[in-house]
């Protein structure tokens, strides 16, 4: 991660390195943790993109004789590798095929949690009293209401649909973005060069959004990527407690639960799947760390300023 | 000071009112409880009976007023599956809910502030790698999926520590170090972040030029001005842990808020529900305060 920048003198100043593409490629080879998280990132999106497509068949086929078969059996076929469930169906495939949903369910609900927050929290901080407490309360009955109270109102409302799940954890999320958003923008906007935006005429919008925001952004990003993993798992949470993704639609925390009656017996049924949340998790993770030190020019330069005035 | 903390007073109690507005109406959404206490071949005048008794007969508007006129005297209604005051219910279960949060959430504000600013002093370095990359690990691994291995490996393989339920010190082992994880991982990315900005900052280079001791400017100069966003995430954190740590309290047998609170959803335990929401909403309103008021005191740019 952080040593990056410095095995990047090291590129060759020919014609190819000064193409940004080939040397950012470069660069991510340079790390391997983190070349390797994209790479088992690409893995999981083609996963959840075409898994549901070829592997529908192969991951609902039922098969009594292969009921909890254990993994790592190379004579069967390779869906079978990790094992089969309590209905032999092969986990491998039911793995890929869940990515589809775990992804979209959390994709969905960080990304307009992120989008309603930010702007909220924008809006508090920036503009005017009435409004920011507004605001500000409104984020408090969101914070103090239930998920669990919402998520199930919605199953009997509504159906439990992948959609419906997006919309209750999305709307539990927005709080997150709102308070850093707010507190990081009355920091900012006491800082001399939003005076100095202001004292040339800049728009309202056009301070918070072209002056603000990218100060603010590095440290949504920061949370969005973690709150990633907080999503799939308050998914699988409310799977786990029967007001989630109903069968036969599948998610990984579903399978996690699903496979908890069997944990002394038969191990992997809960454990791949929640190996796969934990490795895909990670590596959003390690790649926005990486992103963030060695591809945004200013924390770069303030990277290698410390590790100077340290080293 | 004290004019902030009034207005904040009425303000907190307008979102309050609207939360209970709300989880009144939306809870009766999810149905009627009669079906689920009665026999499936009770009566039509039992059905009635038991409606009558607890209330439910009425148009949801008198059911309202009733209970917000019980409200302002302190009383939350029994609740249906215990027959007995709902309050005492819940308190019982806050207080289990309370020290679980508190312990955990010391020990993860103490922990996390100093690897995260250790490790930002040194970016870079063994030390920030390695914890970089176990708070990596911390953040993303699902407690739900930890606390079932962990039983599995620590109680039911080693025989360390019982599996569920409270009675010992050991019992607080494996909830503690499970609900440790995700906050510690987190808070410690925050922490680290935002402390390598507030170590590149110019009043930092003025201090090690008067020659400061290095644990000095970590610990009194950059911390001060590194920890705003880290209290917001702090609070969510706290915020989650009062709430009740549903999944966790389930896994374990912990007899908290967070596993009252979805019994009582799935059992249409009206009053349990009502009360329970309002003492953790009380006590989230409480704690928002503090952070507010904890914002002005680290950086007094910040006026309210």
């Amino acid at each position: 991660m952080a040593n990056t920048h410095n095995n990047e003198p090291s590129v060759p100043a020919g014609p190819e390195a000064r193409n940004p593409y080939m040397q950012t490629l470069r660069m991510l080879w340079n790390d391997k943790l983190a070349f390797f998280a994209v790479v088992f990132l690409i893995i999981v999106l083609v996963c959840a993109l075409f898994g549901p497509y070829f592997l529908d068949d192969l991951a609902t086929k039922q098969n009594l004789r292969g009921r909890n078969a254990p993994p790592f059996d190379f004579s069967k076929d390779w869906p079978f590798w990790l094992g089969g469930d309590a209905l032999g169906r092969p986990l491998l495939t039911r793995i890929m095929v869940a990515a589809q949903n775990t992804i979209f369910v959390a994709a969905g609900a960080v990304f307009f949690s992120m989008i309603i927050g930010t702007s909220l929290g924008l809006i508090a901080g920036y503009t005017s009293k009435t409004l920011s407490q507004v605001i500000m309360r409104l984020a408090d009955v969101i914070m103090a209401f239930p998920s669990l109270l919402l998520a199930v109102i919605v199953l009997f409302m509504l159906d439990s649909s992948v959609f419906n799940l997006v919309i209750v954890l999305a709307i539990t999320r927005i709080p997150v973005y709102l308070r850093t958003a707010r507190a990081e923008t009355l920091e900012v906007r006491e800082r001399m060069f939003v005076q100095a935006a202001k004292v040339m005429g800049a728009s309202t919008p056009r301070i918070i959004f072209r002056h603000i925001l990218p100060v603010v952004f590095p440290t949504l990003i920061t949370i969005a990527t973690l709150d990633f993993a907080f999503v799939m798992l308050a998914e699988s949470a409310l799977s786990f407690l029967g007001i989630g993704i109903q069968p036969p639609e599948i998610t990984w925390g579903l399978m996690v639960s699903q496979g908890r009656p069997y944990l002394t017996t038969a191990w992997w049924l809960s454990f791949w799947p929640g190996l796969a949340i934990i490795l895909t998790t990670m590596s959003l993770n390690l790649v926005s760390n990486w992103m963030r030190s060695a591809l945004d020019p200013a924390q770069r330069w303030r990277l290698e300023n410390v590790g100077k005035k340290n080293g | 000071m004290l004019n902030f903390l009034g207005k904040r007073a009425v303000a907190s109690g307008i979102s309050f009112v609207g939360l209970v507005l709300l989880v009144f109406f939306l809870s009766r959404l999810t149905g009627d409880p009669t079906s689920l206490y009665l026999p499936l071949d009770a009566s039509e005048e039992i059905k009635n009976q038991f409606r009558e008794i607890n209330g439910l007969n009425d148009p949801l508007l008198v059911q309202f007023f009733n209970y917000m006129g019980d409200l302002v005297r302190f009383d939350f209604g029994d609740s249906i599956r215990r027959s007995e005051p709902a309050i005492d219910i819940v308190l019982r279960g806050f207080g289990w809910t309370l020290q679980l949060a508190a312990i955990t959430l010391s020990l993860v504000i103490v922990a996390s502030i100093t690897l995260g600013s250790l490790a930002a002093f040194h970016v870079g370095g063994a030390f920030d790698r390695i914890a970089t990359f176990f708070s990596l690990v911390g953040a993303s691994a699902p407690d739900f999926w930890i606390a079932i291995v962990a039983i599995v490996v620590f109680s039911v393989t080693l025989g360390w520590v019982p599996t569920s339920g409270t009675g010992s010190f050991a019992h607080w082992i494996l909830p503690v170090s499970v609900l440790f994880i995700r906050p510690f991982g987190l808070i410690v990315q925050i922490v680290r972040g935002s402390m390598i900005t507030a170590l590149s900052s110019a009043y930092v280079k003025t201090a090690r030029a008067k020659g400061i001791k290095n644990r000095l400017i970590i610990f009194v100069h950059a911390l001060r001005n590194a920890l705003l966003p880290v209290i917001t995430v702090i609070g969510d954190q706290a915020a989650a842990l009062l709430n009740g740590a549903v999944v966790i309290e389930t896994i374990f047998g912990f007899p908290g808020v967070g596993k009252l609170m979805i019994d009582s959803i799935l059992q249409r335990d009206f009053a349990v529900v009502m009360a329970a929401i309002i003492v953790t909403a009380l006590a989230i309103f409480l704690m928002n305060l503090v952070i507010d008021i904890l914002y002005s005191i680290l950086d007094p740019r910040i006026r309210y």
